[in-house]
């Protein structure tokens, strides 16, 4: 106590500052940092949980490279982020410009958009994935077959079940694009609008030259944060498909249910390792090219 | 906004839009009103796409809690979710302190450090900490489960941007009041960001009541699963039916459902910050 009395008060402060740091420190080199690292090297070794680790150099990535089943999962994965991020987008930005105008039941309108995205993804995966049975089960089904139409496979068809999928990871997310959409519109200052209407524009190009380039931060936010969420789907695609995970033929397998089963099913760490690599690097390198595009011009 | 002189109603384009827009909004909620239709129906009548049930009965919760498995599930779901909240309440805001209102070497690499963390995908480090687990005897334990998730860059990132907003003066004047530093951050600087603190409660909660990737990897007893693992798996049962995993969907989503009904629109705003802030 009497050597921490006699310190300068600038040494005072940063005695303070590491004691309030020093746990957060040790957690995020031990729990974030160390397993980085640890991830990295994991990919350059051939290791099935039991055995030893041996050193494999590049073998996992060249065995990735020459495998068939990860360029479907490559597609699959692009699939859900070129569908998912675009179609999310467009929907939360027309529904949170027309819910803006609207006064009566506002609150409880914008309610009935944000509820989907305080579900849980499981159980919602388990609704959507009833919805899609076939005949008598299903209710998509169902509802078809009372206007007397054929009924669709939807997750068991190889080209149905990837949108099939999707559309309920679109579904639960689009509200708090809404959300996030509404509050961007509502801090563009109104004198703007004012003035468009004092020199009478249309509202197209109001929307075209004043709302859109304003909301440039909103939608560079929201585009990065849902193509995010798409290149990592999982627990979606994991629970639509239990039964056969991943879909008829891979149809509908992401990257990371395809890092989950090499892992934890088949136990090939380096393997699995590797394909987090990737995983990392197309996150980082997406994120990147859409700030850049999004931020200049 | 201003209000609008005209009444909507006298606007054939105003009803057109509102009349679309509660479409939309009414099928937002289907999937969710379904969930909770079939989770009341007696299993003949599942098949049925009325949306309101004939009979309505609660004997598939009676069911489902009677199996106790649900229960369980719950209880561990809430207790992580719980203790995680705290943990990323208490470290997050006294990190984003620190960084925001002490002068110290090392400062901007701490924050740098934590802000990368935020480019570093879980799925990458699944496989790293499935190994301490392992070798620190933490699989399966309610240890286990949580603690990759007790602190978060996002959290400090947020926090900090909110520490910015308390006047550096009210933090010299807590000083020449005497109250040391541990003190000026608990009863000066925290009450000031009590918004940022209930966006990053909810935030939190949520993210970890329906976790499913690393809870699926970690835990493999039955007692120890979290609702998202266990409803998983209760679904793949082949003799379990539709209205048992509607229920089983149900109990797994109605209590954050009903905490949204109670505090939309806090949850609205606290949404809208930290989506600007983060």
């Amino acid at each position: 106590m009497n050597l921490y009395r006699n310190l300068t008060i600038k040494q005072k402060q940063i005695v303070w500052a590491w004691t309030f740091l020093a746990v957060p420190v040790v957690f995020y080199s031990v729990i974030r940092f160390y397993p980085t690292a640890t991830a990295i090297l994991i990919s350059f070794q051939d290791w099935n949980l039991l055995g030893a680790r041996t050193w494999a150099g590049f073998d996992n990535y060249i065995k990735l490279w020459n495998d068939p089943v990860f360029w479907k999962v490559f597609r699959n994965t692009f699939a859900y982020l070129l569908i998912g991020t675009p179609v999310s987008l467009v929907l939360s930005f027309v529904i949170a410009y027309h819910l803006d105008k609207v006064r009566f039941l506002h609150g409880f309108m914008r309610m009935m958009y944000f509820l989907p995205f305080m579900t849980s993804a499981v159980a919602m995966a388990w609704v959507w994935r009833w919805f899609y049975q076939a005949v008598p089960i299903g209710l998509f089904n169902n509802i078809l077959a009372s206007f007397g139409i054929a009924q669709i496979e939807f997750l068991n068809s190889t080209t149905n079940a990837l949108p099939a999928v999707l559309a309920p990871a679109v579904w639960a997310g689009l509200g708090f694009q809404v959300i996030i959409f509404m509050a961007g519109i509502r801090a563009i200052p109104t004198s703007y609008y004012e003035a468009a209407r004092i020199d009478g524009v249309g509202w197209w190009v109001v929307l075209t030259q004043i709302t859109l380039p304003l909301l440039r931060p909103t939608i560079v936010f929201i585009v990065v944060f849902s193509s995010i969420g798409f290149l990592r789907i999982f627990d979606h695609v994991f629970n639509m498909t239990t039964n056969n995970p991943g879909g008829p033929l891979n149809a509908t397998k992401p990257l990371v249910l395809m890092i989950y089963d090499t892992a934890f099913n088949s136990f090939n760490m380096g393997y699995a390792a590797a394909q987090t690599v990737v995983l990392f690097t197309i996150l980082m390198i997406v994120s990147l090219i859409q700030l850049r595009l999004l931020r200049s011009n | 906004m201003a209000k609008q002189s005209k009444p909507a109603t006298r606007n054939m384009g105003q009803i057109l839009r509102w009349l679309a827009l509660f479409g939309g909004g009414v099928l937002m909620v289907m999937p969710i009103a379904y969930m909770i239709s079939t989770s009341l129906k007696w299993p003949h009548e599942v098949y049925n796409v009325n949306l309101i049930p004939v009979e309505p009965t609660l004997d598939n919760y009676l069911y489902v809690l009677e199996d106790g498995r649900f229960y369980m599930w719950f209880i561990n779901s809430g207790i992580i979710a719980i203790v995680t909240t705290i943990s990323n309440l208490l470290f997050d805001s006294l990190v984003g302190y620190t960084l925001c209102k002490f002068k110290f070497p090392g400062r901007t690499i701490v924050f740098i450090a934590i802000l990368s963390t935020l480019m570093i995908p879980t799925e990458m480090l699944v496989i790293p900490w499935y190994l301490m687990s392992q070798s620190f005897g933490w699989l399966d334990s309610y240890w286990g489960i949580m603690f990759p998730g007790l602190m978060t860059g996002f959290g400090t990132f947020l926090m900090k941007q909110f520490f910015e907003t308390v006047p550096d003066d009210f933090i010299e004047a807590a000083r020449i009041d005497g109250l040391n530093e541990l003190q000026i951050w608990w009863t000066v600087a925290m009450p000031l960001v009590k918004p940022a603190l209930a966006a990053l409660a909810i935030f939190v909660f949520l993210g970890n009541w329906t976790a499913f990737l690393w809870p699926l990897i970690v835990t493999n007893s039955t007692e120890m699963y979290t609702i998202p693992v266990g409803l998983s798996g209760f679904g793949d049962e082949a003799d379990v039916a539709w209205e048992l995993i509607m229920t089983g969907a149900a109990i797994s989503t109605i209590p954050t459902l009903i905490v949204f009904l109670i505090f939309q629109r806090f949850i609205i705003r606290g949404v809208v910050m930290a989506g600007l802030k983060g």
